[in-house]
């Protein structure tokens, strides 16, 4: 079985982004970027599967400008077998992105495709689902925990009110929560390994897919800040203001 | 315009959140229909949605495929109800909706927008407001598509009062099982306390609280005493302090209630995302320079283990 992880280069977690000073945009540049930390939990996902015995081959996909290879790298790094860049300097949105994946999904003859649950640059959460209503696919979403067996997969989900198990016939999508695994991290042996591991590169312009993007950013602003409180010398003041300044209790 | 609301409903009884539906579709303006499926319940949960002002009819599917709400199985509704020239398809961004919306959009070949928190006065009623990086920005988007497909952060729109009306109810036919997915065990969390989304106060823990059995001493008295839901970052939500569906944060529940007690949490960006709309906010930390004091109305810096026990007492006192 073969398993395709999407893999997304986004601003580092940690970095706390800004906007254009003309607003036009996220400031972008010279901000550390890394791998979606959603991804790195499903890259680690479809490694555990390989080394299961479970998954024949994992195949890493990033989809956008040449850098994406630094996240690819990363994911061959962690244990992906090999890996795709579907390269084009266009902004993508997750339709278009879903699209991509639906191409090399059939291309490779994947049975499982691992998304993150979002990317956490555009917080969307839809690439996963968009992908398997194009692939005509079960979509088992914000998986906590995953187990294959005879053409079927297992999955638990993380809902509103708890959790809820779903058994899908392969082909399927998955997307991973945050719960699902704790990613490894790449050693050094790894990262030098990883370096002579294949990485194609797929120009999007040649898939025929219209990757134009469908919702456009007319401006990026900081929202309003909290006006800062005040820091109570005890629990009596606590109270007090509570019940007298606030109405809340 | 048309908006086509996607109600949730369990057991017969609507999701409360259908009514920030309506604000929204409200602000949109024009006919508002408001779908609602399921196995069972249907007729009672339409009772209810055809109530709400506004409304111009409910729409109701019953149907075993639709018992589990999932996406395979509805979405081709949907996909089959925007051929009557829906401008607008709306879902709360609960756990089911960005679940289901997605797959909607993708089968209309549309794109979407995901959590908008304002609709912005405009001709066509294409652009919104959403937060991005975790709530740290927010962008004001247009989405130009014949069908504007949006899940709808709750929090943002104060919900209209159900009552004055009496909305026609009309059947459709269901689309079938796609069997393409099976429901094989639920864990449906169980609880008096008031649901996160819906608490007017909430309690809620972080790594501090050590272990399971200190989240619950310590905060279940007070959040009794409040009348409180209880709520977790993700680092007491990952080390078993309490069930996932507690988790507060950007990729948690969005919480906005009168009042949120964080106790023994940092502030991580991830957590503020979760609940920095809260009207008031208190925080207890035994580190004065910890993030989360950054946003609350009132700081209580200490030892939690010491303050929350005193704070319970106090709160008891002060209602005797
Ligand atoms: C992709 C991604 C998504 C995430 N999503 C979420 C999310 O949805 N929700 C979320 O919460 N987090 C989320 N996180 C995690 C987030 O970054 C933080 O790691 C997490 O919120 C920290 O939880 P905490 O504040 O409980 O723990 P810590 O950061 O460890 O904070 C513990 C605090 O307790 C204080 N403390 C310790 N002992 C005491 C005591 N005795 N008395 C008083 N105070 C004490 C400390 O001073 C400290 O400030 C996410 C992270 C990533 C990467
Ligand atoms: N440009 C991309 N390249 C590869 N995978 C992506 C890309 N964008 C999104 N994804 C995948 O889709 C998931 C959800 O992204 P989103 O729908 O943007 O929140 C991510 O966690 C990735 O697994």
């Amino acid at each position: 079985m073969k398993v395709l992880v999407p893999v997304k280069r986004v601003a580092d977690y940690n970095v706390k982004v800004r906007p254009k000073s003309d607003g036009s945009g996220v400031e972008l540049a010279n901000v550390k970027m890394s791998m979606n930390p959603f991804d790195e939990i499903a890259v680690e996902e479809a490694v555990r599967l390989k080394e299961a015995g479970v998954a024949s081959e994992v195949i890493a996909v990033s989809c956008g400008i040449a850098a994406c290879q630094e996240t690819l790298r990363t994911a061959l790094a962690m244990g992906a077998d090999r890996a795709i860049l579907v390269e084009t300097d266009a902004e993508l949105q997750s339709l278009a992105v879903a699209k991509l994946l639906k191409v090399v999904a059939d291309k490779e003859g994947a049975q499982l495709v691992i998304c993150g649950k979002q990317a956490i640059d555009d917080d969307a959460n839809q690439t996963a689902q968009m992908l398997a209503a194009l692939l005509d696919w079960g979509q088992a979403t914000y998986a906590s925990k995953l187990s294959v067996a005879d053409g079927t997969i297992e999955v638990t989900r993380e809902v509103d009110g708890g959790l809820e198990t779903l058994a899908l016939a392969l082909p399927a999508v998955v997307s991973a929560d945050l719960r699902l695994n704790e990613p490894r991290y790449a050693t050094l042996p790894n990262i030098m390994k990883a370096k002579k591991k294949p990485l194609d590169t797929l120009k999007a312009a040649e898939l025929g897919v219209d990757v134009a993007p469908r919702v456009a950013t007319l401006s990026v602003y900081t929202p309003p800040e909290r006006k800062g409180g005040i820091k109570v010398g005890s629990v009596a003041e606590l109270v007090h203001k509570l019940k007298d300044d606030t109405r809340v209790l | 315009m048309k908006s086509l609301i996607i109600a949730e409903q369990n057991g017969g009884q609507l999701s409360p959140m259908s009514a920030n539906l309506v604000a929204v579709a409200t602000k949109i303006g024009g006919e508002i229909d408001l779908l609602v499926v399921g196995a069972s319940g249907v007729a009672a949960a339409a009772e209810q949605a055809r109530s709400y002002p506004g409304v111009t009819r409910v729409l109701t599917s019953e149907a075993a495929e639709y018992a589990h709400f999932t996406a395979e199985n509805v979405a081709p509704l949907i996909v089959q109800l925007a051929g009557r020239g829906y401008t607008h398809v709306l879902a709360i961004a609960s756990a089911a909706g960005k679940n289901l919306l997605p797959r909607v959009a993708a089968l209309l070949d549309v794109g979407m927008v995901s959590e908008i928190t304002e609709v912005v006065e405009c001709e066509n009623r294409d652009t919104f407001v959403r937060p991005i990086y975790a709530g740290s920005l927010l962008a004001k988007v247009r989405c130009a598509e014949r069908v504007r497909v949006l899940s709808v952060r709750a929090t943002a729109f104060p919900a209209v009062e159900a009552g004055g009306n009496a909305a026609p109810v009309e059947a459709v036919a269901a689309t079938g099982d796609r069997g393409k997915a099976r429901v094989v065990g639920q864990q449906l969390v169980q609880s008096a306390r008031p649901e996160l989304t819906a608490a007017r106060i909430i309690v809620s823990g972080g790594r501090a609280m050590g272990s399971k059995e200190n989240f619950h001493q310590t905060l279940e008295p007070l959040a009794d005493i409040l009348g409180a839901g209880i709520g977790g970052s993700r680092a007491a939500v990952d080390s078993g302090y309490v069930s996932n569906e507690l988790q507060v944060g950007q990729t948690g529940k969005i919480v906005a209630p009168q009042l949120y007690v964080a106790v023994g949490i940092s502030g991580a960006i991830q957590h503020l995302a979760g609940m920095k709309d809260s009207k008031v906010i208190v925080a207890i930390n035994k580190d004065e320079e910890a993030p989360i004091f950054q946003v609350a109305d009132y700081g209580l810096v200490g030892d939690l283990f010491q303050l929350v026990p005193e704070l319970t007492q106090a709160l008891a006192a002060a209602r005797s």
